[in-house]
């Protein structure tokens, strides 16, 4: 407990709790969460979280769809690093169907996953700022998740939710404007950065804020199935990107940060730390890119992978392709798979099951938010309001994520 | 290859413990799959948590098969995060009493996954200390990830797997 809170004693004349009903659409929270508290003055008492405002059944829309219609639910998980969620689904299907894909596309598939990674951690890191007051961060750093999302639209065509790429690789090359403008983002970004930190990592006001806020041990963490940013934070080294390596993770050299009291500010020095490190995965992978042969985006697998649509009238082999695909006519193994990947917020993972038809027999996703969520309530309990607010921001929750 | 040899590592020291309990035994993609029954599932996941060291509970869930005499199954994930093996733990359960001990005795984090699934399949987590619905509304009445309530209108037929020719 932090010397500088008043302590409340037992004579208190205003000792009857209040309760607050904070959410579901409160402007402090940054979506959808319904949070019902008792307040003794300033301090939570106990709270009950009430999720499921924007569910969305997701998983049961799932069962009724052909693999290549899933993609874009998956885009409405976790809606700020949309793309980790499509790579993550493309590779479920291809580690069902045993697919191996050229190494040009899974460093394709690193810098698309690296960039929304920094897309993602640029939100939380700025919204910290933000509710602590420091409105200046927020705004000098969220331009570059313009300049992100203006590479993703060069890429895809799409910014926010981008159904991007396909089972089997991408849906065309990543084209010489987009190149140069990750190259642009590159040589920008990291002089912002250390902007953001200079006027951030250091600032009384802020430590003050988030240091010794809402710590966790690394016990607790584990116990509640932490993963991601939250539990790093927290001490533990686990990444899945490094246990279990997907689309060729093990080529690249990268550190993962921990950090030791789990507190709110840990949780933002991870994250600054993870956003370096992602530029640095990028630079590796458009240095890696160079020694690939050029104009490979996809995996040589016609009866997965959706030809091109030029193709698709003009030639007959890609149209009897096309019609399998889009009918769900392809041979998959009957078989379970779980494959998981390190989306902005921790293990996302995916667990299909398929019986042989035309869509999965039940797909579950594997949420970091809505299991890092359920501590909130427990762990708010005894803090300060506007101290629960920055826990939440820190905590990184999507609502689209939570809910599914 | 070497997380065979694991596997089969960890699968003597449950058949040794368990013995026929321990069945339906599988390893699809390299993840060590099997089926135990609910009366030792929590001994089951304290072995493997204790003895065994899958320290983390990556996910609960459950699984309908209609018409079958245990019909629904409770996968439960583990991850030991020190040897970096994954594994996964079916239980079948009947339909008409979908009941299952609790893993919040054993795992924390295991309450809203156990909410969750009970709040989408129905399935009776005793013991749980907050067993209510989590994504539905309270007073839904059906549990909606069991196969026996169709997303769509019922008397649509052309989305059925037939005009598929399978």
């Amino acid at each position: 407990m932090n010397h500088n809170h008043p302590v409340f004693t037992d004579n208190d004349p205003q000792s009857e709790l209040v309760t607050l009903n904070l959410g579901p659409t409160h402007p402090a929270t940054h979506g959808v969460f319904q949070n019902v508290l008792q307040l003794d003055g300033e301090r939570i008492v106990s709270g009950v979280s009430t999720i499921g405002y924007i569910h969305r059944a997701f998983e049961k829309i799932a069962e009724h769809r052909p693999f290549y219609q899933i993609t874009p639910l998956t885009d409405r998980l976790n809606y700020c690093s949309s793309p980790i969620n499509n790579m993550g689904w493309h590779m479920t299907v291809e580690k069902l169907l045993n697919i191996q894909m050229p190494k040009r596309v899974d460093y394709l598939r690193v810098i698309v996953m690296e960039l929304s990674r920094i897309a993602d951690h640029i939100i939380c890191n700025t919204i910290i700022g933000q509710d602590t007051g420091a409105t200046t961060t927020f705004l000098y750093l969220f331009q570059f998740r313009e300049h992100i999302y203006e590479i993703f639209e060069e890429v895809c065509g799409a910014r926010l939710t981008t159904n991007i790429g396909r089972i089997g690789g991408f849906e065309r090359d990543f084209n010489d404007i987009a190149f140069a403008k990750i190259n642009k983002f590159l040589k920008e970004f990291p002089a912002a950065l250390k902007e953001f930190e200079n006027l951030l990592t250091r600032n009384r006001i802020f430590i003050d804020r988030t240091a010794g806020v809402a710590e966790v041990t690394k016990e607790t963490a584990l116990e509640y199935s932490w993963t991601g940013p939250l539990l790093r934070a927290t001490g533990v080294d686990y990444d899945v990107r490094v246990s279990d390596p997907y689309s060729s993770y093990q080529d690249f050299d990268f550190e993962v940060p921990v950090g030791t009291s789990g507190d709110i500010y840990d949780r933002y020095l991870v994250r600054n730390e993870e956003m370096w490190q992602s530029v640095r995965i990028i630079e590796q992978a458009l240095e890696k890119l160079k020694s690939e042969e050029k104009g490979i985006f996809h995996a040589d697998v016609p009866e997965f992978y959706l030809p091109p649509k030029q193709e698709v009238y003009n030639n007959m082999e890609a149209l009897i392709y096309h019609f399998k695909i889009v009918m769900g006519e392809i041979d998959a193994p009957k078989a379970e798979v779980y494959h998981a990947v390190e989306g902005g917020n921790g293990e996302l993972g995916f667990y299909l099951i398929n019986d042989g038809g035309r869509t999965p027999y039940r797909l579950h996703f594997r949420r970091p938010s809505f299991i890092n969520y359920q501590m909130f309530a427990p762990m708010s309990e005894g803090m300060l309001l506007s101290d629960a607010i920055i826990n939440m921001s820190s905590m990184n929750i999507i609502a689209g994520e939570l809910d599914a | 290859m070497e997380e065979t040899t694991l596997n089969n590592t960890i699968l003597a020291k449950l058949s040794e413990k368990f013995g026929e309990k321990v069945t339906a035994v599988a390893e699809p993609y390299g993840l060590l799959t099997f089926a135990t029954t609910k009366d030792v599932i929590i001994n089951v996941l304290s072995f493997l948590k204790n003895d065994l060291k899958f320290n983390f509970l990556t996910d609960i869930t459950a699984v309908h098969y209609p018409g079958k005499d245990h019909g629904i199954a409770v996968v439960y994930h583990l991850h030991n995060m020190v040897e970096k093996v994954r594994i996964r733990v079916k239980v079948f359960i009947s339909e008409q009493n979908p009941t299952i001990p609790t893993a919040t005795t054993v795992w924390k984090g295991a309450n809203w996954m156990e909410r969750e699934t009970y709040d989408l399949f129905g399935v009776k987590f005793e013991g749980h200390p907050d067993l209510r619905r989590i994504l539905n509304m309270d007073d839904l009445g059906v549990h909606p990830m069991l196969k026996q309530y169709p997303l769509e209108d019922p008397n649509r037929v052309d989305k059925k797997d037939e005009f598929f020719g399978r």
